[in-house]
């Protein structure tokens, strides 16, 4: 089973829903691509609803990663919502939760824009 | 099915391609064995990981995809200890080179956690230079251990 990604639109925020495992290979590069396509559409407000990915490798963490920088450098926002228990422990243990802006509701997340 | 404690020790080798099919290959025959084994849901998660991870190490960085080359892969239950082995063909790295991914100025890279990821899951970890040529990890888990 791979990643599947749906991207919808609420207000100015664009919410990018994923289910399945960021990995090394179609995975990662589906998200990629998805957040590539966004930042070509100069969206700025970008958030990723994680809520069905079960599971993510340390490639998939690289892309989350990338994923910040790039939409951070383009002047905009990424933010994170609804992550499981391991995959907010796997940012835990690499440092990295406290890095990106993780929220757990999904009209929180959207005011917080 | 919960094994008894005087079982004969089981090992299952294989010789895999340097393709990212055989990640899944290795997960599925390490997952197998430590599931006969009886290790619990939170341990299958951290085996899978970090024998993905191996597996991803010896295939894209030792490999490099070459299709000349294997990675050698064995999984042994014994006890109430898991051991997995995976040998590439590569050109082998010093260890020590290895940036460390939590200090800060690695936070933000987009690569360099594999190795950190299954020490951070396995009980046992061991990197070495393999005489003949690439990089041999072993991994260890112990049975209810964390």
């Amino acid at each position: 089973m791979s990643v599947k990604l749906n991207t919808r639109q609420v207000g100015d925020v664009s919410v990018v829903d994923v289910a399945g495992r960021i990995t090394l290979g179609e995975g990662s590069s589906a998200l990629r691509d998805a957040l590539r396509d966004l930042i070509n559409k100069n969206q700025k407000k970008i958030l990723l609803n994680l809520g069905e990915v079960n599971y993510i490798d340390s490639s998939g963490i690289g892309e989350l990663v990338s994923g910040f920088t790039t939409v951070t450098n383009s002047g905009g926002n990424l933010k994170l919502l609804n992550l499981n228990k391991r995959v907010k422990d796997l940012l835990q243990i690499t440092k990295l939760y406290t890095v990106f802006d993780v929220h757990e509701d999904e009209a929180g997340a959207i005011r917080s824009f | 099915m919960r094994e008894n404690k005087h079982h004969v020790p089981e090992t299952v080798e294989r010789s895999l391609d340097s393709t990212l099919e055989s990640v899944d290959s290795a997960e599925e025959l390490a997952l197998g064995l430590a599931e006969r084994a009886g290790f619990d849901d939170d341990d299958l998660m951290k085996i899978g990981m970090a024998v993905r991870e191996s597996m991803v190490n010896a295939v894209v960085h030792g490999n490099r995809y070459n299709a000349n080359k294997k990675v050698h892969f064995s999984v042994t239950h014994a006890a109430e200890t898991l051991t997995i082995r995976v040998a590439d063909e590569g050109e082998g790295f010093d260890v020590e080179s290895l940036p460390d991914p939590l200090a800060p100025e690695n936070l933000m890279r987009t690569s360099g956690r594999g190795i950190f990821l299954i020490r951070s899951f396995m009980d046992e970890f061991d990197i070495r230079r393999r005489e003949r040529g690439g990089m041999e990890m072993t991994l260890v888990k112990n049975k209810g251990s964390r």
